[in-house]
């Protein structure tokens, strides 16, 4: 088994054993980042078995999902509670994930900056879409006909 | 070191779909017939083959992600470390099941 193992990251890098990337920080945000994870990840378990509950097992499971199907979840504030925190703590999780897998991986330093503000500018452009469209979202959309909630009006 | 490296792969599996996840939900901002066509894509039997492999790596992460805290926090979580991880895959194959039952008898029971 011993020749199958991985090993450590950063652990075979060219600077290696000697490597010390950056100067020690004497900033507490990993500290900060290790429990984020750990508490966003207890919570996300709640929220995303949930969601996973409600959208796929219940009723006509997959079937079901169409327009009307969210607009009737999202005309509920407990949804829309629901679906924001689920967005904005999972977005954060995946992020800091990702985060932590560039500065693994990417030796280098340009390579690693780089990899990061693409990660930083994609979450924050979805992050913002995502919470636009949950507190901006009409579920009786004038002009629309097809697909509509059983509460919109008739037109 | 299997479990940390499954945790990594699926970490990365489910936040890219989160990324797609979000940017297709935001097409109920566009129209309804924009969002249903595309959320239409998604039922067919591939796709459902797919959100089975997806909840597969959900579940596992969910798990996993419980038995790191428990290393972390609990003072005997290093020592039972591999015992829980067969707790984990135990739990995965109980919660695993039931839905594979469910989601692929909806997906494949035709409408």
């Amino acid at each position: 088994m011993s020749s199958n193992v991985i090993a450590s990251p950063r652990s075979n890098s060219a600077q290696s054993p000697w490597y010390k990337r950056n100067k020690a920080s004497h900033s507490s945000f990993e500290m900060f980042a290790w429990l984020f994870m750990r508490l966003s990840g207890v919570v996300l378990i709640v929220l995303i078995f949930g969601h996973l509950f409600v959208n796929l097992m219940l009723g006509q499971g997959i079937h079901a999902i169409d327009f009307g199907f969210v607009a009737g979840k999202w005309s509920s504030p407990f949804w829309q509670v629901w679906d924001l925190a689920m967005l904005w703590l999972a977005m954060l999780h995946g992020t800091n994930g990702v985060r932590t897998i560039i500065n693994d991986y990417a030796d280098r330093n340009g390579t690693r900056m780089t990899l990061k503000t693409i990660l930083y500018i994609a979450a924050g452009v979805i992050i913002v879409l995502g919470t636009l469209v949950i507190f901006t979202f009409d579920p009786c959309p004038a002009g629309a006909v097809t697909d509509l909630p059983s509460f919109c009006p008739v037109p | 070191m299997w479990s940390w490296v499954g945790h990594r792969i699926t970490g990365v599996v489910i936040f890219v779909f989160l990324l797609v996840h979000v940017l297709d939900t935001s097409l109920v901002r566009v129209s309804p017939e924009a969002y249903t066509a595309v959320i239409g894509a998604y039922k067919n039997p591939i796709m459902g083959l797919g959100e089975a492999a997806l909840v597969a790596a959900i579940v596992f992460h969910a798990f996993n992600g419980l038995r790191i805290i428990a290393i972390d926090f609990w003072k005997k979580g290093p020592k039972y470390q591999r015992q829980m991880l067969w707790t984990v895959l135990i739990a995965w194959v109980v919660v695993m099941v039931p839905f594979l039952i469910r989601h692929l008898s909806i997906v494949f029971g035709g409408h």
